[in-house]
């Protein structure tokens, strides 16, 4: 069949006969935007894909439909005011934001935080981690068409919300711990409740794979669907469980260790082909290592203060502001900015819900940041989404994208 | 395990004239180079057998409207997962002639951490193939991250910079 008569059959759009073979439909390219408001986005941000049918032959994103201009804001806050800030980004871990933002700062300011604060840490964090891939991994189910693992997930990421909310009062942007510490020790209300966390998760986790990892339906639907090979990801710039599931075992907790992580014992679980079942499996794997990790941490809690001697840097506790003068100066101090940061550039790096959440701090001596930016791992590994989807059909891209994990806070900034 | 030392040694070796200001703040090994030869250095770090500092992290741009003649500075971090070793890499460019080659060629995340270091600040990345604005609306016509932007409304008489400590 000649182009010229290829071109006519688009055109008219009817099955046109080729040489080899039986009747084959040629279609006109559709144009479809999946999103920006699309319940499959999970988020807002659009993408426009070029169809041919069913199949897809091109796609093009666009993003900053929630552009908050974080980084602008914070060279105008004082450094404890970004906190709020870096919680608005990957809003399904909090935790992890706000404290590698902490660490930034006390890397900058050269404190060494106590042991049982930097404990008390890695278990929020590792909490964090696993609502992250809850959610995520639910998610990716819904999608499927399964909402019953979902919903009971859900139930499970209350419990670890509830434990945010003994520890900091607040349950989605937790604005948790201080520059220097926590800000309140483990309650033992807060043990009690990790502790029955822990006894009680592993069951529903088993429950929920055993409905999902070997389902005929959920694997038809996502294996081999969306792989990309180690080459690729790397070179988009993956991290976190998308490289991991592509078989790069990059983790920045073990190989940049921060906050005690040198301390625990736990494995990297790696995919091979990349594709959205090596996601899920990494994901799912990794909820199961977080909860060996936040079982080392519960049991080996080191004795201890839970915020570093720092006294120009730390928030002092509410009582000590209202029974002692040095408390409340410091208070006034940090409160209306008045303690300036020593010059310094800082990257620091945390293994943050999606992969390597970074931190690149110019400090200039003033009271707010030079310049802030933040490494946000979706924004990076977004890009790569038209190619994971190139030649795979509308429901294929719809779990590729659910499998990614593209957080729309954190895409934007 | 490598040292900052030993991979800055390499570096001079290699490019002499072309980079400067070696530092390593908090450990981190940073130096500065020129827009002619970024993109040959990120890719003789990339191919290199022994550094093989291959994953690039970051791309992003600072202003600096008092020194003249190096108002920006487009800086690159990079990271070999092999090695385990980072690297920061500096080029500082004047406010009249905002050009740099792109990277995009090296690595394919470059491309939207360029579009994006472009919609904040306004560096042109040559060769780049699609340059538009990323997180900021196509009309907008000013850089946000410049430091002549003011975050607050200027108009406002009630938010006056000595109240709040600034």
């Amino acid at each position: 069949m000649t182009t010229e008569e290829l071109d006519l059959a688009n055109k008219a759009g009817v099955p046109a006969r080729t040489d080899e073979g039986p009747v084959q439909y040629v279609n006109e390219l559709t144009t479809l935007n999946l999103g920006p408001t699309h319940p499959a986005t999970h988020g807002i941000f659009q993408n426009i894909l070029q169809m041919d049918g069913e199949k897809i032959v091109s796609g093009e994103q666009t993003i900053g439909y929630i552009h908050r201009a974080f980084e602008k804001i914070a060279e105008r806050r004082p450094f404890y005011q970004i906190t709020t800030l870096t919680d608005r980004m990957n809003y399904c871990s909090s935790p992890i934001n706000n404290m590698g933002w902490h660490m930034t700062v006390e890397k900058l300011l050269g404190i060494e935080v106590p042991k049982r604060a930097q404990y008390i840490r890695v278990i929020m964090m590792e909490l964090a981690r696993i609502a992250d891939h809850l959610v995520c991994n639910g998610i990716l189910g819904v999608d499927t068409g399964a909402l019953t693992g979902f919903v009971y997930l859900f139930e499970e990421r209350e419990k670890i919300y509830e434990i945010y909310e003994e520890m900091c009062g607040a349950r989605l942007t937790t604005n948790m711990g201080r520059i220097g510490g926590m800000e309140r020790d483990l309650s033992a209300e807060a043990i009690r409740k990790i502790k029955k966390f822990l006894a009680e998760f592993p069951k529903v986790l088993r429950e929920f794979e055993s409905l999902l990892n070997r389902n005929r339906i959920f694997m038809d639907r996502i294996v081999g669907v969306g792989g990309i090979s180690a080459e690729r990801a790397l070179s988009y710039g993956f991290t976190g469980p998308n490289l991991r599931a592509a078989g790069v075992d990059y983790d920045v907790r073990v190989m940049n260790p921060y906050s005690s992580y040198e301390d625990f014992e736990f494995d990297i679980p790696v995919g091979q082909s990349g594709d959205t079942f090596d996601r899920y499996m990494v994901r799912n794997e990794e909820i199961w290592q977080s909860l060996r990790i936040i079982e080392q941490a519960i049991n080996n809690l080191p004795e201890g203060s839970h915020f570093a001697d720092a006294p120009q840097y730390y928030l002092p506790p509410k009582q000590e502001v209202y029974k002692n003068m040095e408390a409340l100066i410091y208070h006034f101090k940090i409160v209306m900015g008045e303690i300036d940061a020593p010059v310094g550039e800082v990257y620091h790096a945390v293994e943050g819900g999606n992969g390597e959440l970074g931190f690149y701090l110019i400090s200039d001596g003033g009271r707010a940041p030079y310049r802030l930016h933040f490494r946000r791992p979706c924004f990076i590994y977004y890009q790569a989404y038209p190619e994971m989807c190139k030649g795979a059909t509308l429901s294929d891209a719809i779990v590729i994208m659910s499998s990614m994990n593209v957080i729309a806070g954190e895409l934007d900034a | 395990m490598l040292t900052n030392e030993e991979v800055a040694q390499d570096i001079i070796r290699k490019y002499e004239n072309a980079v400067s200001e070696f530092d390593d703040p908090f450990g981190l090994l940073t130096f500065t180079t020129n827009r002619e030869t970024i993109i040959s250095l990120l890719e003789y770090l990339r191919d290199h057998a022994a550094f093989r500092i291959n994953f690039l992290t970051d791309i992003t741009a600072i202003h600096y409207p008092d020194s003249p003649d190096r108002e920006y500075c487009v800086v690159y971090h990079a990271h070999s997962l092999v090695q385990n070793f980072r690297v920061r890499i500096k080029v500082y460019l004047t406010e009249a002639d905002l050009h740099i080659p792109t990277a995009t060629s090296l690595y394919a995340c470059a491309n939207w951490m360029e579009r994006e270091t472009f919609d904040l600040f306004g560096v042109i990345f040559d060769g780049h193939p699609n340059l538009r604005r990323i997180l900021n609306m196509d009309e907008m016509d000013y850089f946000p991250m410049r430091k002549e932007y003011p975050l607050e409304d200027s108009t406002r008489q009630d938010k006056i910079d000595a109240l709040f400590g600034r």
